[in-house]
């Protein structure tokens, strides 16, 4: 591993074995001022994100645009619909029926915003990506399973292979390595 | 694995640190598992070679693929020959179709309130329960589309349902609760869907990063899309589970309120009434959670996950069943109540009708299931007894089944006009119904097998050792939960 080229270098990668050793590990981290790195957790550990100074997902505006969105293009449809291109009275009911509009225009409504909340999700996430050099990793595996992993990126500005490695392993890790290219 | 020895552990109900309601943490999930271990029960089931699959599931999944098959044969008998190979009749015009749609939409109502409803309530021991059941609902809504989709005769014309101009620029009327029906029925199983495959995420990427085998490794790595547990990705994956269980909780409500809508919105004596939307829903859960626990016991003896699905879950969802099961019976009482307080005759005649006249034994089938087996447990014996939780859920299928059957064929069989009264035989229908359930248990199986039955990403989650500030099993003031690990830790050993 040590032969390997700096431009070939993606980052480190640390291992700890339990939620209490990632989170000191990742406020460490974060107060060293590093800000291309992640944590690599195989469920979401309380509290993790404020450990590791990220900001809130703003996933919710997405959600709350397109559903408002939604909502008024459905009651808007359903008006036209009835009322516009085929105007047809229906079981005595005006035109413009809002108390009988509500059901559909609900659902499309709830439709609308979860449609946005799962496809929002995975796109803020840079998702699906079906490799990431960690997955060079043999110990990664375990990523989903029952390791902890923080790594740090190459790309970061207060990289520095020695020093970063030394932080790590400073704050428990159970193994560092470097991570390559691929 | 040694089934036996986890089996033993069931019959520890004297670790009863599991009746407590206190929702501790640590009796979610008996004995002293690691991560590790949850990892591995879980994964077990589907990662056991194809060759190496169990017998009794190869039979199982045999019976329902069988079963399954006759449906395809049958529906393809329905669409040459027309729905008059049902006994549908004049004046019983909705028969089984309906009643095998809204028992199997309702069916569905358990997993989304596991998933959303106890979500939102922070309520931790869902965890164990809710993949299966989120499962159940979306194999449940499919039953339940296939029933309605095939009930409309010429079901090359279904495409009428959607909200597209006929020939003629006539738009489907949205003023129709049989309109509201096709909308919340589609959003229900498309905002399903989507929480489930969510949830299964993580889960697939651990199945993938653990696979030893070409086709699981591509099978899992497609399906996982690359998840890589990164925390940046969990904020806003928390995110879309909230927000979406924050959706999903007032569909729970509003599905088999616009179910009910197709009854109470007409003009029909005994379907005509404004308790018809509470009073579906609750008999929704009620279904639901019964179905949850037939398909469960079973499982969680076959696949060794009693550590996980535990007695305790098994009350609790009882205690959600006692719960229901009483809003439905008040609800019995209140139609009668009502049809005697309106002074409407035909309202009057209906329900007097309906207790004694032709299809009397219908509905007797339906209170003796409904209102007095829910009542059983009230003894905590019962509710913590598998054995009877599993036959008592199996009444509750019956007796809902029966429910739907008797508001639909009784209040249509004795119309305006006595003239045209008739009585509804079924013909062929049983085979449809058998057929849905083929359909249910066949994807069921399917699901069991190859995917993630257990949240694990969940379970662990609420696991003591999950919490960063955890110091150990009995060793923290804040969670003193130290009696409970006892008599499972040697059984876990020997289920390794």
């Amino acid at each position: 591993m040590a032969s390997v080229e700096k431009a070939k270098l993606w980052g480190v990668l640390a291992q700890y074995e339990n939620p209490a050793e990632i989170f000191h590990a990742c406020e460490q981290v974060r107060d060293e001022g590093y800000s291309k790195w992640d944590a690599c957790v195989p469920f979401p550990v309380h509290g993790l994100d404020k450990a590791m100074g990220l900001p809130p997902s703003r996933l919710p505006w997405f959600v709350l645009s397109v559903g408002l969105f939604g909502s008024a293009f459905m009651l808007f449809f359903e008006n036209w619909t009835m009322s516009v291109a085929y105007p047809i009275v229906v079981g005595g009911k005006p035109l413009f029926s809002l108390p009988a509009f509500v059901p559909v225009w609900y659902e499309i409504t709830v439709l609308s915003s979860c449609l946005t909340a799962f496809f929002g999700n995975w796109v803020l996430s840079g998702l699906p990506r079906p490799h990431h050099p960690a997955f060079n990793s043999k110990a990664f595996e375990r990523a989903t399973d029952d390791k902890f992993f923080i790594m740090v990126e190459a790309a970061d500005p207060k990289f520095d292979l020695e020093k970063t490695k030394t932080l790590l392993s400073a704050l428990g890790a159970s193994s560092v390595e470097e991570l390559e290219n691929s | 694995m040694s089934a036996a020895a986890i089996a033993d552990t069931s019959k520890h109900r004297g670790d009863v640190a599991l009746d407590e309601l206190t929702s501790q943490r640590e009796v979610l999930i008996r004995g002293t598992h690691t991560f590790h271990d949850i990892t591995e029960i879980v994964c077990r089931v589907n990662e056991t070679e194809i060759k190496k699959t169990p017998r009794p599931f190869i039979f199982m999944f045999l019976l329902a693929g069988s079963v399954f098959a006759m449906f395809g044969g049958y529906v393809g008998f329905l669409i040459w020959e027309g729905p008059g190979i049902w006994g549908n009749n004049n004046p019983v015009g909705w028969a089984w179709d309906i009643v095998n749609f809204v028992f199997w939409v309702g069916i569905g109502h358990a997993g989304t309130l596991i998933s959303a409803i106890l979500y939102l309530f922070r309520q931790k021991w869902r965890t164990s329960i809710n993949r299966y059941a989120e499962a159940m609902t979306i194999f449940a809504v499919l039953a339940a589309s296939a029933c309605v989709a095939l009930h409309t005769g010429r079901i090359w014309m279904d495409y009428y349902l959607f909200p597209l101009p006929n020939q003629m620029g006539l738009w489907p009327n949205f003023r129709s609760p049989l309109e509201w029906d096709v909308f919340a029925v589609n959003t229900y199983l498309t905002v399903s869907a989507l929480f489930w495959y969510t949830g299964l995420v993580p889960d697939f990427a651990t199945l993938r990063d653990r696979a030893t085998v070409r086709w699981r490794q591509l099978f899992y790595g497609a399906l996982s899309m690359g998840w890589r547990g990164s925390m940046r990705h969990w904020v806003t994956y928390e995110k879309a589970y909230q927000i979406l269980a924050a959706f999903s909780a007032p569909l729970v409500l509003s599905v088999h309120t616009i179910v009910s809508f197709d009854f109470a919105v007409s003009q029909l004596p005994g379907w005509h009434t404004t308790i018809f939307p509470p009073y579906f829903v609750a008999g929704a859960i009620f279904s639901g959670f019964a179905m949850v626990l037939t398909l469960m016991i079973p499982a969680r003896e076959w696949l060794g996950l009693k550590d996980i699905v535990t007695v305790k879950h098994i009350e609790n969802m009882n205690k959600i069943i006692l719960l229901t099961g009483s809003l439905v019976g008040y609800a019995y009482g209140m139609e009668y109540f009502v049809a005697a307080y309106s002074g409407n005759e035909y309202e009057g005649f209906t329900f007097i009708n309906r207790s004694f006249g032709p299809y009397a034994w219908a509905y007797w089938i339906m209170v003796s299931c409904n209102v007095i087996t829910p009542q059983l447990f009230w003894f905590k014996k019962i509710r913590t007894s598998v054995a009877w939780t599993f036959v008592l859920s199996i009444f509750v299928n019956i007796g809902m089944w029966f429910e739907r059957f008797v508001i639909t064929v009784t209040s249509l069989h004795r119309d305006a006009l006595p003239s045209s009264w008739d009585y509804f035989v079924p013909v062929t229908e049983v085979l449809f119904l058998l057929g849905t359930f083929g359909l249910f248990l066949t994807l069921f199986l399917l699901f069991v097998r190859f995917f993630p039955a257990i949240a694990m990403s969940e379970v662990k989650s609420v696991m003591p050792q999950a919490n960063p500030h955890w110091e150990g099993y009995g060793k923290h003031a804040g969670h003193s939960a130290p009696a409970h690990g006892h008599a499972t830790a040697a059984a876990v050993e020997g289920g390794h």
